[in-house]
C-alpha cells in the first residue's frame, strides 16, 4: 500500500505528541526522585517502615499509616462511586428520555468544575457534622470517602456513559433479534462491550481519587494512625504533604518528596492491577467485543 | 446518522429483573442528583447575594472581603486559554496515535497508555512543585500564567487523552476500510471520518479536562500564583478563580461570602465554556453528515 | 506542534514587548499564605505611592519564603514564625502579632479551663467534657499539622511535645480548625483569635475561652495582655536592593496600621 507523505507526517506527527506526553511523566519522576534523594541518604528507606511514628520535627518517619490510609480511603470510594456511577451511565444511555437525561449530563458536567477546595469546604460544614453527630469526631475515613466518590463520579459517568454509547447499534438490534430482554442485553452485551471503555473511566477516577489532596484534607480528620474503623480520622500521603510541604524543611521536606514518589509507585501499581483485571472478562464479551485485540481499531 | 435509542427498537420490560435494573438505576441518578444539588444550591444560595454586575468589573479590595473579581476572571480565562491551546492539538495527536497508530507496537502503547493513567494521579500539588521548578525556573518563565497553563496542561492531558482515545476507537472498524477501499489518505479518512464520528467522546474529554483545569488550585499557586493585578501579558503572574476561592476560604477572615460568590461565577464560566464547547463539536459533526 | 512552537514564539515576543514599555522595578515577595493577603494589600498601597515599583505577591508557605529569598528567586520572604537557630543568615523585621486562642464550640457549657487542663485534655488524660463538669460528650481534640507555627506556640505555652498529643482531627489552617470545632459538639482547638472574632461576629457556632483569666480578644493581644501570640515576620537576605528597602520601611511603618488591623492582625507599636 502507498502511503503519501502527508500520511508520513501526520503519523510522525502524533508519535511525536505521545512521545512528549509519556515524558512528562518521566520528568515528574526525575524532579520527584532529585528532590527526595536525602530522604535516602540522610533518614534511609528503613525508617520510613521501621520507625514508631510520624514526627519529623522529632525524626520520626513511619509513612506506613499514611499509605494505609490512601489506600483505604480510595478504595471505599472507588466502591461507592463505581457501581453508581455505572448505574448512572446506564440511565443516561438507556432510560433517561430526552430532557431529564440532557439536564442529569449537565449537572455531571457541571461538578467536573468544581474546585476541590469548594467539595472540601462544603463536606466539612454538611457532611462532617452530620456525621460528628452520628458517631464522633466525624472527620474520618467514612467522610473523605463519601466526598471523595462524589468528586470522582463525573469522571465515571461521562466516561462510561461514551463507553456504553459507543457499542455498536446493530449489537443492540441483534440483542432485539434474539427477544433478550433489557437486563440481558446490557449486562452480556452491552456492559461486556463497553468494559474497556470503562475500566479506562475507573483507572482514571482511581488516579484521580488517590490523587486527591484538598478535599481528603479538609475532611479526613488528618490523624496519623492505622485506623480501626471507617469512623476513625486518616490521613493520606497527599493530604500529608500538602499539610506539611508549606513548612516543612530540610529532611522533613526530602521525606515528603519521597512520600510524592512513593505515591507514584502506588498509583502505577494500581494501574497495572487494573490492566490485569481488564484483561481478564468474561469469555463471551471476549467473543463480541468490538475492542478485542484481534479487532483492534486502527489504520488499515 | 440518526442515533436509535434502544427504547424504540426493544420494546417489551416484562421481565423482573428489567424492572429491577431500571428502578436501581433510577435510584442512583436521583441519589447522585440530590447530593449534587445540595451541593450546587449550597453554592446559589450563598453566593447569589454578592452578585452584582459591579462584582464582575472590578477589582478586589481589602485582600477579596469587598471588591469584585474582574482581574481575576481575565486571569483564569487566560491561563485556559494557554493549557487549551497545548491541550487540544497535543492531546488530540497523543489519542490518534493511541487509537490508530499503536498496532504495530503495543508494548509502546502500553507504555505511554501506563504513564497517561499515572499521570492521573499524581497529586496536584506535586504538579505544582514540578512546573515551579520547571516552567518558572528551568525555562525562566516565571510566576506566570504562561508556567501555570503549561503545568496545568500536564495534568489535564491524560484525562483529555484517554478519554479522546476512547472515543476514536470505538469508530467501527469497517468506516476505516471502507475509505481505505476507496482510496482516501490516512490524513481524509482522520478528519473527515474518524474525528467527526468520534466528536462526541472527544467532546466529553474536552469537558472533563476544562473542568480539571477550571478547578485546579494547588499546582497554581506555585506556578502562575497569587498576584490579584490585571495581567498585561501571558507572563505576569495572576490568580484563577479557584485560587481566589481557596484563599478566601482559608487565608481571609470574613472572606466566605465573596468565596461563594466567586464559586457562583466560576460555575457560570464553566456552563458558558462547555455550552460553547457542544455547539462547537455538534457543528462539526453536523456539516460532515450533510 | 510547529504551529504551537510559532505561537509560543509570537507570544515571548508580545510579552518582550509589553515588558519593554512598562520599565518599572520588580520587587518579588514570597511566603507564608497566612501573611499574603495582608502583604497584597501593603503592597497596593504601595504601588499607589512608588508608581515606579511593581510588587509580585506570592503565597506558598513559609518554607517556600524562607528558601526563596535565600535562592535569590524572591527579594522579600514572608515567615508566620520567629527565627530558628539556623536561620541567622537572614534577616528577622517583625511585621505584626497575631493571638492563637481556645476555641470550644458554642453550645459546650464550660466557661473557662486553666493551662493544666488543658494539657491534660490534649494529651489524652481527660476525655470526657463530664470530667470537668461540662455536659457529658467525648473530647474531640483538634491539634494543627506538624510544622505550623501555630501548634509551636501553642506546644511551647504548654511546655508540650507534638509526639504526646492525642488528636482526633488535624488541621491545617485557621478556617478549617473553625469549622471543624463548629461541626462538632465535644470538639476544642486552638485558632487565630482574629479569625476566631470574625467567625463569631459572622454568627459560627464556637467560642473563645480566655487564658489565666485574660479574655481572648484582639484587643488584649494589643495591649500585650494576651499570654499565647505569635508575631509574623518579613525577611530578606544580607544585602538589600534599593526597592526592598522602600517597601520594607514602608509596611513597617505606621501607615499600613489600618491594613494590618484589616486583616485582624495586630500592628506592632515601635
Amino acid at each position: 500500500m502507498s502511503r503519501s507523505s502527508a500520511d508520513l507526517a501526520l503519523r510522525r506527527l502524533t508519535l511525536v505528541c505521545a512521545l512528549s506526553v509519556a515524558c512528562i511523566l518521566g520528568l515528574i519522576t526525575v524532579f520527584l526522585t532529585l528532590a527526595s534523594l536525602p530522604a535516602f541518604t540522610d533518614i534511609g528507606i528503613v525508617a520510613f517502615v521501621r520507625d514508631l511514628a510520624w514526627y519529623p520535627r522529632e525524626n520520626m518517619f513511619n509513612l506506613v499509616p499514611m499509605i494505609a490510609g490512601s489506600l483505604i480511603v480510595t478504595a471505599i470510594a472507588l466502591l461507592m462511586a463505581t457501581p453508581l456511577g455505572i448505574a448512572a451511565a446506564i440511565f443516561l444511555s438507556y432510560y433517561a428520555q430526552g430532557f431529564v437525561g440532557a439536564s442529569f449530563q449537565r449537572l455531571v458536567e457541571l461538578l467536573t468544575g468544581i474546585p476541590s477546595v469548594v467539595f472540601g469546604f462544603w463536606g466539612l460544614v454538611a457532611i462532617v457534622p452530620l456525621l460528628a453527630a452520628w458517631h464522633a469526631p466525624g472527620a474520618s475515613v467514612l467522610a473523605a470517602a463519601l466526598v471523595l466518590a462524589l468528586m470522582i463520579l463525573p469522571t465515571i459517568i461521562l466516561m462510561s456513559h461514551t463507553a456504553i454509547t459507543a457499542v455498536p447499534e446493530s449489537y443492540r438490534h441483534a440483542a432485539a433479534a434474539l427477544s433478550l430482554d433489557r437486563f440481558a442485553m446490557i449486562f452480556h452485551i452491552v456492559l461486556p462491550a463497553a468494559f474497556s471503555g470503562i475500566i479506562t473511566a475507573v483507572l482514571l477516577a482511581l488516579g484521580r481519587a488517590i490523587g486527591e489532596t484538598m478535599v481528603v484534607l479538609m475532611v479526613a480528620g488528618n490523624v496519623v494512625k492505622l485506623p480501626s474503623s471507617v469512623f476513625d480520622p486518616v490521613r493520606t500521603l497527599t493530604a500529608n504533604i500538602a499539610l506539611e510541604m508549606a513548612y516543612a524543611r530540610d529532611d522533613h521536606r526530602a521525606a515528603l518528596f519521597f512520600s510524592g514518589l512513593l505515591l507514584l509507585a502506588l498509583v502505577t501499581l494500581l494501574v497495572f492491577i487494573g490492566e490485569r483485571f481488564s484483561s481478564v472478562r468474561p469469555e463471551h464479551a471476549t467473543a463480541i467485543s468490538p475492542r478485542s485485540d484481534q479487532t483492534h481499531a486502527h489504520f488499515p | 446518522m440518526p442515533r436509535q435509542y434502544p427504547h424504540e427498537v426493544i420494546k417489551h420490560m416484562h421481565t423482573f429483573r428489567d424492572r429491577l435494573i431500571a428502578w436501581i438505576s433510577a435510584a442512583s441518578v436521583l441519589l447522585i442528583t440530590l447530593l449534587f444539588l445540595w451541593l450546587v444550591l449550597d453554592i446559589f444560595f450563598k453566593g447569589f447575594a454578592g452578585l452584582h454586575w459591579s462584582f464582575l468589573t472590578s477589582a478586589p479590595l481589602n485582600a477579596g472581603r469587598a471588591g469584585g473579581i474582574a482581574p481575576v476572571i481575565v486571569s483564569t480565562l487566560l491561563i485556559l486559554g494557554v493549557c487549551m491551546l497545548v491541550c487540544v492539538p497535543a492531546g488530540l495527536a497523543t489519542a490518534i496515535h493511541l487509537s490508530e497508530y499503536t498496532v504495530r507496537n503495543p508494548a509502546a502503547a502500553r507504555l505511554i497508555r501506563r504513564s497517561l493513567d499515572t499521570l492521573a494521579g499524581v497529586p496536584s500539588i506535586v504538579f505544582g512543585l514540578f512546573g515551579a521548578s520547571v516552567f518558572c525556573d528551568l525555562l525562566g518563565l516565571g510566576y506566570s500564567i504562561l508556567s501555570g497553563g503549561l503545568t496545568l496542561a500536564c495534568m489535564v492531558l491524560p484525562f483529555m487523552i484517554r478519554a479522546g482515545e476512547e472515543s476514536l476507537r470505538s469508530v467501527p472498524q469497517e468506516y476505516r476500510l471502507g475509505a481505505s477501499a476507496l482510496g482516501f489518505s490516512q490524513y481524509s479518512v482522520l478528519t473527515g471520518i474518524l474525528i467527526p464520528v468520534a466528536m462526541p467522546g472527544l467532546s466529553i474529554g474536552l469537558i472533563l479536562g476544562i473542568g480539571r483545569a477550571l478547578a485546579e488550585t494547588a499546582a497554581l499557586i506555585f506556578t502562575s500564583g497569587y498576584v490579584l493585578r490585571m495581567p498585561e501579558s501571558l507572563l505576569d503572574s495572576g490568580r484563577t478563580l479557584s485560587v481566589h476561592i481557596y484563599d478566601l476560604a482559608m487565608n481571609v477572615s470574613g472572606g466566605e461570602a465573596n468565596g461563594y460568590t466567586s464559586a457562583l461565577v466560576l460555575i457560570a464560566i464553566l456552563v458558558m465554556i462547555n455550552t460553547g464547547a457542544r455547539i462547537l463539536t455538534q457543528r462539526i459533526v453536523h456539516e460532515v453528515h450533510i | 506542534m510547529l504551529r504551537l512552537i510559532f505561537c509560543l514564539n509570537l507570544v515571548w515576543l508580545l510579552a518582550g514587548c509589553d515588558a519593554a514599555d512598562h520599565a518599572r522595578e520588580k520587587l518579588v515577595i514570597t511566603g507564608s499564605s497566612t501573611i499574603a493577603p495582608l502583604i497584597a494589600d501593603i503592597a497596593r498601597r504601595f504601588e499607589s505611592q512608588h508608581a515606579e515599583y511593581q510588587v509580585d505577591v506570592q503565597s506558598g508557605g513559609s518554607s517556600r519564603g524562607i528558601a526563596d529569598v535565600r535562592r535569590g528567586v524572591a527579594h522579600i520572604g514572608m515567615v508566620s514564625r520567629g527565627p530558628d537557630s539556623d536561620e541567622q543568615d537572614l534577616q528577622w523585621y517583625a511585621l505584626a502579632r497575631d493571638g492563637i486562642g481556645m476555641i470550644i464550640h458554642q453550645q459546650n457549657t464550660i466557661a473557662a479551663l486553666n493551662a493544666a487542663q488543658i494539657a491534660d485534655i490534649f494529651t489524652g488524660r481527660i476525655m470526657d467534657w463530664q470530667t470537668l463538669g461540662g455536659p457529658a460528650q467525648k473530647i474531640t481534640v483538634v491539634n494543627k499539622a506538624e510544622g505550623r507555627s501555630t501548634l509551636e506556640v501553642f506546644l511551647k505555652f504548654f511546655a508540650l511535645k507534638n509526639s504526646t498529643i492525642k488528636p482526633q482531627v488535624i488541621i491545617g489552617e485557621n478556617q478549617q480548625g473553625i469549622k471543624t470545632v463548629a461541626g462538632n459538639i465535644g470538639a476544642i482547638g486552638y485558632v487565630s483569635i482574629g479569625s476566631a472574632e470574625v467567625a463569631i461576629a459572622e454568627g459560627t457556632a464556637i467560642k473563645l475561652l480566655p487564658m489565666n483569666g485574660v479574655a481572648a480578644s484582639v484587643d488584649n493581644v494589643r495591649n500585650g495582655s494576651f499570654p499565647i501570640a505569635r508575631t509574623l515576620h518579613l525577611i530578606t537576605g544580607a544585602k538589600l536592593t534599593a526597592a526592598a528597602r522602600i517597601f520594607l520601611d514602608f509596611a513597617l511603618s505606621p501607615a499600613v496600621h489600618d491594613l494590618i488591623e484589616a486583616q485582624y492582625f495586630v500592628p506592632l507599636q515601635r
